[in-house]
């Protein structure tokens, strides 16, 4: 499956859009797109989800991987995502204790950069 | 005992009153396929609603991301089997893989939901997930490989 990944830079952020399914089978092009951001330089990272069509525990996973990653180089990870239906799936796996979702990019880029996390001591 | 077997007959046409089977090569290029192919089985009779759409395809999906890696763990290059029947007002999935098998008793070590340790389990999510969107899930495993057994109505009746 495509992940439908576009990627948009937001200084001092970078945008990954995923427009398309985030499973098995697309998870190793996001981690290696996580992986290229950090390598870059790219420390503060917004995965939207606004377009994303599928996600499953595989994606939800992933997003915890990229999260882990980016926090041990003193980065960010902030989940952008309307959809009722995603936000519910990050509360039944418990995830939206680890995320804050928030409802567009726009929010994510005019919030800026958040503050050494207070959920930190979580992972 | 020969009365008995057209009385079976009868009844799982009752039951099952379509059946959809499909195999498919244990890579997770096809996870997409499955899920296309289960959503539109179940909806071309009975009207799911969309969020039950949702369940089903999430559900389903997990239960074959398990057993494509249950294959791809011991190299198998079997071909995975998800059978689809469906009634008026439910659809019943079994996806029988022929990996190693799971204690699935054993999932129950898992940290509780919201407590730091359980965010180590980045891959423990799948099979709790697929129980929460189910109505009605059966785990069945041994070491000639496993079999979910998952049931998803029309409508959430809770």
């Amino acid at each position: 499956m495509d992940l439908g990944l576009m990627i948009e830079r937001r200084p001092p952020m970078l945008v990954l859009s995923i427009g398309g399914d985030l499973e098995m089978s697309s998870v190793p092009q996001f981690r290696d797109a996580v992986i290229d951001a950090i390598s870059a330089g790219e420390h503060h990272l917004v995965v939207d989800l606004s377009a994303t069509d599928f996600i499953d525990s595989t994606g939800l996973g992933a997003l915890i991987g990229a999260l882990k990653r980016l926090r041990s180089a003193d980065g960010s990870l902030q989940v952008a995502c309307a959809q009722p239906r995603l936000q519910e799936l990050f509360k039944l796996t418990d995830l939206d204790k680890v995320f804050v979702l928030h409802q567009s990019v726009e929010e994510v880029v005019a919030a800026g950069i958040p503050n050494s996390s207070k959920r930190s001591e979580w992972l | 005992m020969t009365e008995g077997v057209p009385n079976m007959d009868k009844k799982d046409k009752k039951d099952n009153k379509d059946l959809v089977t499909l195999e498919i090569p244990a890579r997770p290029e096809f996870l997409g396929l499955v899920r296309a192919v289960v959503a539109a089985a179940a909806n071309v009779e009975s009207d799911f609603r969309d969020d039950r759409d949702e369940d089903l395809r999430l559900a389903v999906s997990e239960a074959t991301t398990n057993a494509i890696e249950a294959h791809q763990l011991i190299g198998l290059d079997n071909r995975i089997s998800v059978q689809a029947a469906m009634s008026d007002d439910r659809i019943e999935v079994v996806v029988r893989d022929q990996g190693p098998g799971f204690d699935p008793a054993a999932l129950e070590a898992m940290p509780e939901p919201g407590t730091p340790e359980r965010l180590f389990f980045e891959n423990g999510l799948g099979i709790p997930l697929m129980r929460e969107l189910a109505d009605e899930s059966d785990i069945s495993s041994s070491s000639d490989g496993t079999t979910v057994r998952l049931v998803i109505y029309t409508r959430r009746y809770l």
